[in-house]
């Protein structure tokens, strides 16, 4: 931690410096220039979004967003936001508070048990929710995005509890303060920040979620947009739907970072770490395995119950999957998810690397414009870009380059946040040592700068191809004829009810968000990583 | 100095990229080059199809095409209602040579955009009027009933309404199940509102909504949940309970099939069909695939698999169901379900999409 806060300090040091300023001036325009190109190429979607809602008739868009409709989809969609992020809050937080601060036996594993659920994609979860039991509407989609965001609020709390100064819990004590009222008054507080951010990305991903919502049957507004989108009246609605919906994710990005900043001054006020004496459990330390246990059966025996079961039965009858259609598809999602993934790396270079060495307004610019990739859900990414394709590069129409390019879009925070932290570990000394020892600065960059920032770049990307390849949305608008991903088939064989047929496909999947899953629950927990790299 | 850097990054990038895109494109011989296919030869080989019927149903049959002919199919598979919006919204820019439908509110819906070239009269005639165009710009494939599926352990069979105005009674209250999002359901309420009337029709979706119809995503969770008892009455077509008799048998389902009286919306025979794209009027493949899907072997394959009627003489119905001819209604024609906009229009307004 401390090292990295040291080398930023020393990079931006660097930047005001001379030495600094005399290092290829030229380098730096063309940098600053590619930055621009990739900000705006990543702000197409939103862009063109705009144009096709303005091209229509102002007459048809009042319309069409002043109705009873659209106040419902908003009221559903925003109860249901802020219903699955509430719950998230509670049991986020309770379920930290029991790994961190008390003396439940087995609370190593039960870390790990309990991040476990962010390996299952939501349209998973729903599926396995669906074809078992009779859970629909409001209630299907709270409790499965409930059970599958849950690990975005308890990691980062968990890491907050980590870091908090319990001692100043024991003073409240002391002064005569129940354990509850300490914990609100002197903990709550310092693990607020980690906590609201957490929630506010729970808060995100139900607004952008589509496949859970639509198995579910609950009218949320991405489905809305789906369905309109698919009617034959009007595209128009389906546009000016999706603006809506941008901008609830604008508001929520925007109010994301504000606390993340929040966040990062507050941990930095934090001075001593003293090993807090755990709460001692007692014979509730058997409602505390129970409830643990319940979380996990719902979030996980559920789904993978259900699928289990799919795979063994009915295996002989016509809807039995093809191994060879399973294969092929899931080729087909390999390639288009790593083209997505180079796609999101050219356009992060430059932006990350001129947030990491050259901190500007142009810098805050780009970056800024690189996170619209979260705020926008993937139906809104991939339905304006089939209006752009069509009207404006009919030649990339249904190609892979236009969905790869969703990808790059859709996934570039993730890809510009390895770019750039894995830059900023570079020590400017380093590169100065080479530069004095007679080495040109494309040298520098080459033998010492890349070489030493690449695995860390590397391994953003995969997690960004690893990534891409649950999409679902953009992938099912804009993905090649002829072409199928796993995720397009599992929706494909749910939607006709071949549920023994979309297992296998369900399992893929589950095995593809694993990984990432995995390797970053553990660095999220401990507070090296920020939870929304794990969605 | 920094630009050779950034000119070899972006070499590598790209021939990364196109790698990938090699890759991705063998394994499913995919990428259509976009709005091309009238500047194609009379044959090349290869077209795309847009595929409203499911891939379960169709790819063996496409296969079967394939073998037969040496012609490479290419095909994007979605809802019929999904699609006939993409290619309006595609318009010109479509690369779809033909388009596939499951209903012909569909069909016409196209061909009203004036988007269909006209197919040659051997294909045209080899069908009965009254399950084509009339005016050539899409052929009938296979015929469909709309019919009410009923749980024949809690109805008798003379208990089963007769027309979907008595399913809006008290006594069916939550024990109806439709598909609002289906086309065929869809194509069934623009019947209803040729037949009826505008406003007869949004009574009818009203009450039905106010008696708590159940809904479902498609035809077959219908046609499992009577057949499970968790409803009573369902409306669906008719092959559905013939593709499940044929998985389970017969005489092991609860649910059977009662056929409203001729006349009603509830009983209309609607047809699949097939068009060719104006961009693909040259293309001798496309047309060469929606003449087999006239052509007998074609037709026993959908009697065979499907339980559909055919449309063309000399092959016979799946046994056991009504004659065609009994079910046909002269009072619509076909042609007249295209205004599926107002019908979805329509279904939204209600509160059923």
């Amino acid at each position: 931690m401390r090292t990295v806060r040291f080398t930023a300090a020393g990079g931006t040091e660097a930047t005001l410096g001379p030495r600094r300023r005399v290092r290829a001036p030229r380098g730096r325009v063309v940098l600053s220039a590619s930055a621009v190109v990739a900000a705006v190429l990543a702000s197409i979607p939103l862009v063109y979004l705009v144009v096709r809602v303005a091209q229509a008739e102002s007459a048809v868009i009042v319309d069409a967003l002043w109705n009873v409709r659209i106040a419902t989809l908003m009221v559903n969609t925003l109860g249901l936001v802020l219903a699955v992020s509430a719950a998230s809050l509670v049991v986020g937080v309770a379920t930290a508070w029991l790994l961190v601060r008390t003396d439940l036996p087995g609370r190593r594993a039960w870390l790990v048990v309990s991040s476990l659920p962010l390996a299952v994609p939501s349209y998973v979860a729903a599926f396995g929710w669906i074809a078992t039991t009779d859970v629909r509407g409001f209630w299907g989609a709270f409790l499965v995005l409930t059970l599958s965001n849950v690990p975005l609020v308890t990691l980062p709390t968990v890491a907050a509890l980590r870091l908090s100064h319990a001692a100043s819990e024991d003073v409240a004590r002391t002064l005569g303060r129940t354990r509850w009222q300490a914990f609100i008054e002197v903990t709550w507080p310092q693990i607020r920040p980690a906590t609201f951010a957490g929630v506010l990305l729970v808060a995100l991903y139900v607004l952008s979620d589509f496949g859970a919502v639509a198995l579910m049957r609950y009218q949320a507004f991405t489905w809305a947009i789906q369905v309109a989108y698919e009617s034959l009246f009007d595209r128009t609605l389906a546009a000016a739907m999706s603006v809506v919906l941008a901008v609830m994710g604008i508001v929520l990005v925007a109010a994301e970072r504000r606390v993340r900043g929040d966040q990062a001054r507050l941990g930095s006020m934090v001075a001593a770490r003293t090993a807090p004496v755990p709460v001692p459990l007692g014979r509730w330390r058997w409602l505390a395995h129970g409830g643990l246990a319940l979380g996990a059966l719902l979030s996980l025996g559920v789904p993978l119950g259900a699928l289990t079961r799919f795979l063994f039965l009915r295996a002989d009858t016509s809807t039995a999957v093809r191994a060879d259609a399973l294969a092929a598809d899931a080729l087909s999602t390999v390639g288009l998810a790593v083209t997505g993934a180079l796609v999101a790396l050219a356009l992060a270079l430059p932006i990350g690397i001129l947030a990491a060495r050259f901190r500007s307004r142009l810098a805050s610019v780009t970056e800024a414009a690189s996170y619209l990739g979260l705020a926008l859900p993937g139906i809104v990414v991939g339905l304006s870009l089939v209006f752009f394709a069509l009207s404006v590069a009919p030649m990339l129409y249904q190609s892979i380059w236009m969905l790869a390019f969703a990808y790059g879009v859709l996934f570039l925070p993730k890809a510009v946040g390895a770019v750039r932290s894995s830059i900023a570990q570079v020590e400017p000394g380093v590169e100065d040592v080479a530069r004095t020892l007679g080495s040109t600065p494309a040298r520098v960059w080459t033998r010492v700068t890349a070489r030493i920032a690449w695995p860390g770049i590397g391994a953003g990307v995969l997690l960004v191809a690893l990534t891409a390849m649950k999409e679902l949305p953009a992938t099912l608008l804009l993905r090649p004829t002829g072409t199928e991903t796993l995720a397009t088939s599992l929706w494909r064989l749910t939607s006709g009810t071949a549920y023994a047929a979309a297992a296998p496909y369900a399992l893929a999947l589950i095995a593809v968000a694993a990984v990432p899953a995995l390797l970053l629950t553990r660095e999220v927990a401990g507070g090296k990583r920020h939870p929304e790299e794990t969605l | 100095m920094t630009r050779p850097r950034l000119a070899a990054l972006a070499t590598a990038t790209l021939a990364a990229l196109t790698l990938s895109a090699c890759a991705s494109a063998q394994d499913d011989t995919t990428t259509t080059p976009a709005g091309n296919a009238s500047a194609a030869a009379a044959s090349d080989n290869s077209f795309t199809l847009y595929s409203g019927r499911d891939q379960e149903l169709i790819e063996p049959l496409i296969e079967q095409f394939e073998s037969a002919t040496g012609v490479n199919v290419d095909v994007r598979y979605a809802g019929t209602t999904e699609l006939a919006a993409l290619l309006q919204e595609e318009g010109d820019a479509t690369p779809a040579d033909v388009f596939l439908a499951q209903d012909a509110g569909a069909l016409g819906a196209i061909a009203k955009a004036d988007m269909f070239a006209t197919l040659p009269q051997n294909i045209t005639t080899a069908v009965p009027a009254g399950f084509t165009s009339t005016d050539g710009s899409w052929v009938g494939v296979t015929g469909r009933a709309r019919v009410i599926v009923y749980d024949s352990e809690q109805l008798s069979a003379d208990e089963v309404p007769t027309t979907v105005a008595a399913l809006t009674g008290d006594q069916w209250s939550s024990q109806v199940g439709i598909a609002p999002t289906n086309a065929s359901f869809q194509s069934f309420v623009t019947a209803l509102r040729v037949l009826e009337g505008e406003d007869a029709a949004r009574t009818w979706l009203e009450e039905m909504r106010a008696k708590d119809a159940q809904i479902y995503a498609k035809n077959t969770p219908i046609l499992e949940a009577v057949n499970a008892g968790e409803i009573k009455l369902g409306l669906i077509n008719h092959y559905y309970w013939y593709r499940m008799a044929a998985e389970v048998g017969a005489d092991n389902m609860r649910a059977r099939l009662a056929f409203p009286e001729p006349g009603d919306a509830g009983s209309i025979v609607n047809v699949t069909g097939a068009g060719l794209l104006k961009g693909a009027a040259q293309d001798a493949d496309a047309l060469a695939f929606i003449e087999y899907l006239v052509s007998d072997a074609a037709q026993q394959y959908f009697v065979d698999t499907t339980y559909e009627y055919p449309l063309i003489d000399g092959v016979a119905a799946p046994d056991g169901l009504p004659a065609l001819k009994t079910l046909t209604n002269p009072e619509l024609d076909l042609s007249d379900l295209d205004t599926l906009g107002q019908t979805t229009e329509l279904l939204v307004e209600v509160g059923l999409l």
